[in-house]
């Protein structure tokens, strides 16, 4: 064995790691933000759209949960070229990044949907609410209520998912760590400090999220 | 553009898929049993015990999958104890694998109400009888449709053993797509392929949900 550790060498880079792990929580919280949109709007395609709309979401879903992020990306970025969309690297890693999130949110978000009770709906309708405040006040707000949790452990999954952007050299966190490691070879070192750094990131995002919840679900007295 | 993209090339996707295919099987094999251990682990009598599992499963499941790879693979090759890619895909995966399904299993024990041990304390049957006859059946019953579809999240999941250099789907497709340059065709059949593996387990878990009623306690991942 005689392996001494060394983290002073990797930590000289300590600016540049932090740049970027910066680069991680913007593109994964930006992946959240669309990909929850994406995910209410082909939601409620699926749940209440004509029967053509209710397809297409549910083949978008179906091909996108069983097929690899990985796959997706490379087609993202290898292939929509082709049919003349260019993009950087990381245009094309937030792209798939929200793809792969609306399509597992749909289907968060649709279960959510199915427990409202239909009588609520009625409800409203009874008391003069326009079709959009229905859909925002008594559909959506309820249902992303009740399925909160759900939606906010897929986000955590967004996250350490963007590990995988690195496969097409985005300048992200693990990106940045095997660039480091090709130089350096302190392999144990970089990688455990990355290990580290998702971890930390990981309960920022749910310290967010429980702000969030407190802030947009404010209990009643 | 060196080759074209014709049926010899699929073939070659088809049958690099063999590997995705042995990844994924090996994995699941790993992951069951220390899966079950973790989640024997976990509702152990004892709390260090109990302790130390939940503290090993949340440090796995919060670390990302292609960095676990990465630190077998290069970390343990900078120690001085030499793996290949397989061994460290294949020991990554399990150790994820068993991670994951340690808690589904957990879970689904703990579902099982407790007046059913109870009760059958009561009967006076022994630890294992308790065990065989009440719990274990009760339990995958509710385990039964998470652990397939956590399966689809395994095939997925092993897609990133391209990036550590083996030669399964995902890597093969990186290499047709270089010799190609068809990247539409080499990245559509791939996912295909994906699709092909998966869609039947995903569709085997929700036909079992219904089956068996029992509520979604599925784990997504990418």
């Amino acid at each position: 064995m005689g392996y001494t550790f060394q983290f002073e060498t990797v930590l000289q880079d300590w600016p540049q790691f932090l740049r970027a792990a910066w680069l991680t929580v913007r593109l994964s919280a930006l992946a959240m933000t669309f990909g929850l949109i994406v995910g209410i709007i082909s939601a409620l395609a699926r749940a209440y759209g004509p029967t053509w709309a209710r397809w297409v979401a549910a083949t978008y879903v179906e091909l996108i949960r069983n097929t690899p992020f990985l796959i997706q990306l490379y087609f993202v970025f290898f292939a929509l070229p082709k049919f003349g969309l260019r993009m950087n690297p990381n245009e094309a890693a937030l792209l798939a990044m929200i793809v792969n999130l609306g399509a597992y949110s749909t289907e968060i978000v649709r279960a959510g949907l199915e427990a409202v009770p239909a009588g609520q709906i009625e409800a409203g309708r009874s008391l003069g609410l326009t079709r959009f405040q229905i859909i925002r006040l008594i559909m959506l707000m309820p249902a992303l209520k009740a399925v909160y949790p759900a939606l906010t452990s897929q986000f955590i999954l967004v996250l350490l998912g963007s590990s995988i952007v690195s496969a097409i050299a985005a300048e992200e966190l693990t990106a940045f760590a095997n660039t480091l490691n090709s130089r350096t070879f302190r392999s144990f070192e970089i990688y455990t400090i990355v290990a580290v750094l998702y971890i930390a990131m990981a309960f920022g995002f749910r310290a967010v999220f429980a702000g969030v919840h407190a802030l947009v679900f404010p209990r009643r007295a | 553009m060196l080759r074209e993209f014709g049926w010899n090339e699929v073939l070659y996707l088809v049958l690099a898929a063999r590997w995705t295919v042995l990844l994924s099987l090996t994995a699941f094999a790993g992951g069951s049993i220390f899966g079950l251990a973790l989640a024997l682990a976990r509702l152990a009598p004892w709390r260090p015990v109990r302790l130390l599992a939940a503290v090993w499963i949340q440090l796995v499941q919060a670390t990302p999958m292609l960095l676990l790879l990465l630190l077998l693979y290069f970390g343990a090759n900078m120690v001085g104890w030499r793996i290949d890619a397989w061994m460290a895909a294949a020991i990554a995966f399990t150790l994820s694998t068993s991670a994951f399904l340690g808690e589904i299993w957990r879970g689904s024990i703990q579902t099982v109400p407790k007046g059913q041990w109870e009760a059958a304390r009561a009967l006076a049957l022994s630890y294992s009888q308790l065990m065989r006859m009440i719990i274990v059946p009760q339990a995958v019953r509710i385990a039964l449709p998470p652990t397939v579809g956590y399966m689809v999240q395994v095939v997925k999941g092993t897609s990133l053993a391209a990036l550590i250099g083996f030669n399964e789907l995902a890597k093969a497709g990186t290499q047709m797509n270089t010799v190609t340059f068809e990247p539409v065709s080499v990245f559509g059949c791939v996912a295909l392929i994906y699709f092909a593996l998966c869609f039947p387990l995903s569709m085997l878990a929700k036909h079992l949900e219904r089956k068996l009623h029992v509520g979604s306690l599925r784990i997504q991942a990418l």
